[in-house]
């Protein structure tokens, strides 16, 4: 099962602003670009054409491992605004 | 401009338990919780063990929504397509009160916030806390959304992540060698299913962990704990060792994987999916920690850094309760002395210190070390399972001894001065 159909049965209320901020800047130099590979929603991906790093943010988990296994600190990362983001209803 | 006595950040089982204990004395608190309601961005395995926290709470958790009372505890080390596993039960943990539970935090912390009302707290959802304020040098309350709370203390109960420690100056972000990240799912069964399968009680629930191939050479390990109506499926996975393991592979396709392993996909048969989520775990051990008070701020669970992986247990929310109940007590302490200055709460620590939380956290310091060892989660537990095979294995040619295949397996596995080295250092946990 792919992480995109996992998080169709989770419930989020999606803000229309981002909660975590790419500086793509610091992107560009990073060859590991762990984020692509911590994220367990999958939410991040390059674009192939311009070389960015893109982020699906309205799916996020809140679990903050792309903040801590960021190199470089390239994600101005803050949770969702109150009441915004994924509501776990087990936990 | 609103001003009161304490206000929590984040309702979890530490700041919750901290505002229960805080309003059952009178003390006017506040806690700011960023989701729907305490609880609903809080997840863990999970599993709780209630023996360390009667002293501390004891009409509190005989009316929790615990889930089932854990009285199998089982250990599986993967192979490449074969595995070993170890059960254990025991009466002691069908003895009431309970030894263990499963919980899902949603529902518990949900249950903990409206004790907190009831005792006369303030529960307030769907408000996040941006920043801090500060007068002469000190924390003076918090900033939700705009709003400044005024406040003799803050409690900071913000999770794993704690970024409101943080900007008190008390730690740096977490490295990602003492972070780990947990995928989990929650999987749907009728309770007399889940209880055929794993051979319990009504009522009686199994914990399984799994080590081995399923993070091969990675730090981490899967689990597996049944609730009342579903399962925690769940695999843990360092944050250091995955980003640079070799081959790369995604976490989730990791856990893919695992789910993917016979010894799961029969027990999860059929089942629905009914909840994905995913949770920082600090897993530094004793050595990075962080202090936990400073002027006017006091820092409780996991955002204090108190979770301690000892390899066959894993705990937080004990020490996440009992920290939450050792800040109440600090704070209340302070009020009566009118200083909550450092030197006031430094009380707190002196309170870790003596109780289980601390003295466990330092008992154990070195689990993280022997866990992160690649051979104790790749090499041990293929190699145990390849001398299993032999020994059952019945082939075309004539079989060797017993003592003869075990004494080879041990020459290749354990006679040798790495895996010596290794045995002693298992002596440090």
């Amino acid at each position: 099962m792919d992480p995109a159909s996992k998080l169709g049965v989770d419930i989020f209320k999606n803000d229309q602003e981002a909660h975590i901020i790419i500086c793509q800047e610091i992107c560009r130099t990073c060859e590991l670009k762990p984020c692509l590979r911590i994220c367990p929603a999958g939410l991040y991906s390059v674009n192939k054409e311009t070389g960015e790093v893109l982020i699906e943010y309205t799916g996020c988990l809140e679990c903050g491992s792309c903040r801590v296994a960021c190199p470089f600190g390239a994600l101005a990362w803050s949770y969702p605004r109150g009441g915004f983001g994924v509501q776990y209803r087990y936990g | 401009m609103e001003r009161i006595e304490a206000v929590v950040v984040g309702g979890g089982l530490a700041g919750l338990t901290c505002a229960y204990c805080l309003a059952q004395e009178g003390i006017q608190v506040m806690v700011l919780e960023r989701g729907e309601h305490p609880g609903s961005k809080n997840v863990s395995g999970g599993r709780i063990y209630l023996r360390p926290l009667r002293s501390y709470l004891p009409e509190l958790w005989e009316a929790a929504p615990l889930e089932r009372q854990v009285t199998k505890e089982v250990i599986t080390m993967l192979g490449q397509g074969s595995s070993l596993t170890m059960q254990f039960t025991s009466g002691k943990f069908r003895e009431s009160p309970g030894h263990s539970y499963t919980v899902l935090r949603s529902r518990l912390d949900k249950w903990l916030g409206d004790r907190v009302v009831e005792k006369g707290g303030f529960v307030i959802p769907q408000r996040q806390v941006t920043d801090l304020m500060r007068e002469d040098g000190r924390i003076a309350g918090v900033v939700a959304e705009g709003e400044e709370i005024r406040a003799d203390v803050v409690i900071a109960a913000d999770g794993a992540l704690s970024l409101i420690a943080e900007q008190a100056g008390l730690r740096g972000p977490l490295a990602p060698r003492h972070a780990a990240v947990a995928l989990k799912e929650v999987i749907r069964l009728a309770p007399e299913v889940i209880e055929e399968r794993f051979g319990l009680a009504p009522g009686e629930g199994a914990a399984q962990l799994f080590f081995g191939s399923v993070t091969p050479g990675l730090f981490g390990g899967g689990f597996l704990y049944t609730n009342r109506d579903t399962l925690s499926l769940g695999l843990v996975l360092g944050i250091d060792a995955l980003v640079k393991g070799k081959p790369a592979a995604e976490s989730h396709q990791i856990f893919e994987a695992f789910k993917g392993r016979e010894e799961i996909a029969r027990l999860i048969k059929d089942g629905e999916l009914v909840e994905y989520s995913a949770h920082l775990i600090p897993e530094g051990g004793y050595r990075p920690l962080p202090t936990p008070y400073g002027d006017g701020i006091v820092v409780v669970g996991d955002a204090a850094g108190l979770a301690l992986n000892m390899g066959i247990t894993v705990r937080g929310m004990e020490f996440a309760i009992a920290s939450g109940y050792m800040a109440a007590q600090t704070v209340k302490k302070a009020k009566e002395k009118g200083d909550f200055s450092a030197s006031s709460l430094v009380y707190y620590q002196a309170l870790l210190r003596e109780s289980f939380v601390l003295k466990d956290m330092e008992t154990f310091r070195h689990s993280l070390e022997v866990l992160e060892n690649p051979r104790i989660t790749g090499l041990y537990p293929e190699w145990a399972c390849k001398v299993f095979e032999q020994l059952f294995w019945i082939g075309e040619g004539p079989k060797q001894r017993i003592s003869a295949t075990v004494w080879k397996g041990a020459r290749q596995g354990m006679l040798n001065l790495q895996a010596l080295k290794d045995l002693l250092m298992l002596r440090r946990i």
